[in-house]
């Protein structure tokens, strides 16, 4: 438990006890909302009716294919059911709940948000601060840093506008894009989409991550490709081969841009990745060029204080150093600089999720078993100021609750007395906007084959 | 003569693709005047039955080579030498500029061939899938041919791709230069570029090639192809689910459906080869000399019926008929069968043999009744056709035998050359995704000592036992003429 508030452990902080999540799906659950934000309009539609939520029960029973009619359908069951959590598929071409008596072809995966997973897990590796499930303020600043590359890409690049994002209840962050567009998206389209942002790539034994360069070449077929111009002569040299020059695609040129103040902050300054011998050695492997490597080897090898800023500093200025004398190497040293900074602040993603229309993620709301925590919406714009340790908790929750309502005299929507409330009302804002986009669409009805 | 006509445009009444041009002469004097089809327009003259099946059979195996190259992780290059092979072979396709070859007639057969296919495969999910992932293929290997034909081509499917202004190529000048991958003019307003919704384009997304903003995707005109490649097979896509709902108005004439029925099955078994006649390798097969060649040269399913006869002194009679047929062809004589088959049915006698099994033997000979040269039957007719009982030994043991008795037979039949427990993983798994002559193929490869991927000779795949047994006395002469075995 990370959080120290309370010395005595409550009945109501045990968010493995059924009766305290019974109670949280009576009384707290925004069920209302997260039908709206799943449904664009207000009367229930396929995009709703024909969803699939898939249930976690006591006992690691997993209950896949329920789907319900209506926001009080749904709440009937799950408080009937009793999940530890739920999770949201896809919306298919029959309801989920009659799978079995649908033929095979006319039970598929039609529509589906965009949805992107990044957790701490993939972090271990370069945060100084904590290990394993372990999270604070201080290693949230990498998943800030990915929700800011992430949404700037996906707003101005795609051109997406309902993303929201969802704190996962204890190391990562989710985000789901409800825009027309990305709902309709086919697998081969969302991989298309991983393969645009990805930019992290290779295990444990790889220790470059990032490689992204384009290295120019005439095009293979000569028939159908222009003349080179002057100015441009250009090298077919292989990407390890000293000479050549690399260009950033613009988008991760937008990204670095970005990067480059959170490289300074987390990695420098907060997280001191290289302050430590392993943590410079890999710095040190990074550097494509023999006499720097060994420059900086020796110096830092004398100096164990030297904090990661300073080698920083020696890096820049050994570089400089160098191209005095070998002026043909900067773009290569630009590079690896560059590709330095993307590979300790760049999102990492975890694609499989995303690449699936009928992949399932957990529902924005629901309560993390172990840490109790409810997984809220987060504002992108704030999101260096989130801090997962002030996130409610069930128990907490329960016992605003206590304080404020007269037992006699319970409402379903009591998540207004709460500090549940500020993010309910994000997710109903949200949701608004959709049912605002739906219904010009609607009007629209016949230009756009958006049929659901 | 029998119009098909009717029948294939029927389906595809809601079709109006951008080239009704197809049937305007050009310069060429040609009435299809591009090499590529975007298939758009069904096919509109009386066809005959004999070419509806045999054009829809060439194509077949072009389709099914590609689809064997997907199954065998080819390289791209080598898929590419492996379809041009069968394409020259049964669906060749030349460029306007060869004026001496027919075009239009090899690009109606084309045309109508990938009609008729379009019946066959579009009655499942899984064989729509499989139809649009190989012709999809083949429309791209051929698209990279005879380049300087290409842009007429384009240009007449009227697939209206926006080029961008002068005023926004200057606009976003540094960001498109910065995402091209081939270099560009020093003066940005003499490249074309083209702007497009990027879920059109998205391998060019995928490889991160494309200057992507506000979900529009600049695409160089060096990357044309892709957009073209995505308007094929979403063009592809919509016509085929499209032929799918019309389809049950084809139940009407019945000598269609088992053309078709045959087709689809040919997908699942690869294409039929026609082994009507002896191989050339075939003069002079006596009786006894059967063993030895069953044990260095037959496929698995003869080496099942060869080695039941041996033990049960008899076959039954589907059995009779798919060995029988397959040692005709090997070059056994009728009379020598008639010795082969007397000598291996023991325990009966010489009037039983003569009134039961000997008229039959000449029968498939074609010397009696209807005097037919029956062909041996092919890997798709040994698939599909009479699957065995429970006592019966014919059929394919990739398909017909238990994952266990398939895996014991593998080890005892080709223990001695060369096949281990190693090799079994890779042959269960072809198995187990109903690719039954990929893994006879890699059999052929292990047991050959031939490199993966080389099949029974540039890369094709066995789907024919004699064709399997008539390359592996091919490859045995060579290694003795060599002198490398002699035995
Ligand atoms: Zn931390």
């Amino acid at each position: 438990m990370t959080n120290t508030n309370n010395d005595a452990m409550q009945v109501e902080d045990d968010a493995s006890s059924p009766e305290v999540m019974r109670i949280f799906y009576q009384r707290i659950y925004p069920f209302k909302s997260i039908f709206t934000w799943l449904n664009h309009e207000h009367q229930p539609s396929k995009l709703f009716k024909y969803r699939e939520f898939a249930f976690t029960l006591p006992g690691d029973v997993y209950l896949r294919y329920n789907s319900f009619l209506n926001p009080e359908d749904m709440k009937k069951q799950v408080i009937k059911l009793n999940p530890s959590r739920f999770e949201v598929g896809a919306v298919y071409s029959g309801m989920p709940k009659d799978k079995k008596t649908l033929r095979p072809g006319m039970f598929q995966p039609t529509l589906r948000e965009l949805v992107f997973d990044i957790d701490m897990t993939d972090y271990d590796s370069i945060r100084t601060c904590c290990s394993g499930k372990g999270i604070c303020k201080r290693c949230w600043g990498f998943i800030a840093a990915a929700v800011e590359v992430l949404d700037q890409a996906l707003r101005t690049q795609f051109g997406w506008k309902h993303l929201l994002w969802v704190y996962s209840g204890r190391r990562g962050i989710h985000l789901w894009i409800s825009d027309e567009e990305a709902m309709m998206l086919t697998d081969e389209q969302r991989k298309a989409v991983m393969g645009w942002l990805e930019v992290i790539k290779g295990g444990k034994e790889q220790v470059k991550k990032v490689n992204v360069r384009t290295w120019k070449t005439f095009a293979s077929n000569t028939a159908r490709a222009p003349q080179p111009t002057s100015g441009e002569t250009d090298e077919k040299k292989p990407p390890s081969a000293e000479g050549g020059r690399g260009a950033l695609h613009p988008a991760l040129l937008a990204a670095l841009d970005s990067l480059k103040a959170n490289f300074q902050e987390l990695i420098l300054d907060d997280q001191d990745c290289f302050a430590s011998e392993d943590g410079w050695k890999v710095l040190l492997e990074l550097i494509p060029d023999k006499t720097i490597r060994s420059a900086l080897q020796e110096a830092w090898a004398s100096d164990s204080d030297k904090s990661s800023s300073d080698k920083w500093i020696d890096f820049k200025r050994e570089v400089k150093l160098h191209l005095k004398n070998a002026p043909h190497k900067k773009a290569t040293l630009t590079a690896a600089m560059e590709d330095i900074i993307l590979q300790y602040t760049y999102p990492r993603l975890d694609a499989e999720v995303s690449k699936h229309r009928n992949h399932l993620l957990k529902a924005p709301f629901c309560v993390h078993p172990s840490t109790g925590r409810v997984c809220v919406p987060i504002d992108p714009s704030k999101v260096h100021d989130f801090d997962p340790e002030t996130v409610p908790t069930v128990g907490q929750l329960l016992r605003e609750l206590n304080e404020v309502t007269d037992p006699e005299n319970q409402h379903h929507s009591d998540w207004e007395k709460t500090s549940l409330k500020p993010y309910v009302d994000m997710l109903d804002k949200h949701a608004a906007n959709l049912i605002a986009e739906r219904l010009i669409v609607k009007k629209e009805e016949g230009k756009s084959n958006y049929s659901w | 003569m029998f119009s098909a006509r009717s029948r294939i445009t029927a389906q595809s009444s809601t079709t109006n693709g951008g080239t009704t041009s197809t049937f305007n002469t050009d310069s060429f004097g040609l009435r299809y005047p591009h090499r590529l089809n975007f298939y758009s327009v069904p096919p509109k003259e009386d066809i005959t039955i004999e070419d509806f099946e045999i054009w829809a059979i060439d194509r077949l195996r072009v389709l099914g080579e590609i689809e064997s190259s997907f199954v065998r992780n080819r390289s791209m290059d080598e898929m590419k030498r492996v379809t041009q092979a069968q394409c020259k072979k049964y669906l060749p396709l030349n460029a306007n500029s060869a004026v001496a070859v027919d075009r239009d007639a090899e690009r109606r057969k084309d045309h109508v061939s990938h009609f008729v296919l379009r019946l066959a495969f579009c009655r499942s999910e899984e064989l729509r899938y499989r139809f649009i992932k190989t012709e999809m293929m083949l429309f791209k290997l051929r698209y990279d041919e005879h380049a300087d034909e290409l842009n007429a081509f384009v240009s007449s499917l009227g697939l209206g791709f926006n080029s961008v202004g002068s005023d926004e190529l200057k606009q976003y000048e540094a960001e498109l230069r910065a995402a091209s991958i081939a270099p560009l003019h020093t003066d940005i307003g003499k490249e074309t570029f083209y702007k497009v919704r990027w879920t059109k384009v998205p391998d060019l997304i995928e490889r991160r090639k494309v200057f992507l903003h506000n979900g529009m995707a600049y695409v160089h005109s060096s990357d044309q192809s892709s957009m073209v490649f995505q308007a094929f097979q979403a063009n592809l896509e919509k016509q085929l689910e499209q032929t799918a709902k019309a389809l049950p108005r084809l139940d009407e004439d019945n000598r269609i459906l088992p053309i078709l029925e045959n087709l689809s099955q040919g997908f699942i078994a690869g294409v039929p080869s026609e082994y009507a006649s002896a191989d050339e390798t075939g003069d002079g097969v006596t009786a006894d000399m059967i063993d030895e060649m069953a044990r260095k040269h037959w496929p698995l399913c003869m080496r099942n019926l060869h080695d039941t006869l041996r033990k049960e002194r008899h076959l039954k009679h589907y059995g009779r008929l798919q060995y029988g047929l397959f040692l005709k062809v090997i070059g056994l004589s009728i009379e020598e069968a008639i010795v082969f088959w007397r000598k291996a049915f023991g325990n009966i006698t010489d009037d039983k043999f003569s009134k039961e099994y000997k008229y039959n033997i000449r029968h498939s000979y074609g010397l009696e009744g209807r005097r037919h040269n029956y062909p041996a039957k092919s890997c798709q007719m040994i698939l599909t056709t009479n699957q065995p009982g429970v006592s019966e030994s014919h059929g394919c043991p990739y398909r017909h035998f238990s994952p266990d008795n398939l895996e014991a037979a593998l080890l005892s039949t080709y223990g001695s050359q060369g096949f281990t427990r190693n090799d079994l993983p890779e042959i269960m798994s072809d198995v187990k995704s109903s690719h039954y002559h990929v893994a006879c193929t890699r059999v052929f490869e292990i047991t050959h000592g031939i490199k993966k991927g080389e099949g029974i000779g540039g890369g094709e795949s066995v789907t024919h036992p004699n064709q399997y047994t008539a390359r592996s006395r091919e490859l045995e002469k060579a290694s003795s003429g060599d002198g490398m075995v002699v035995d």
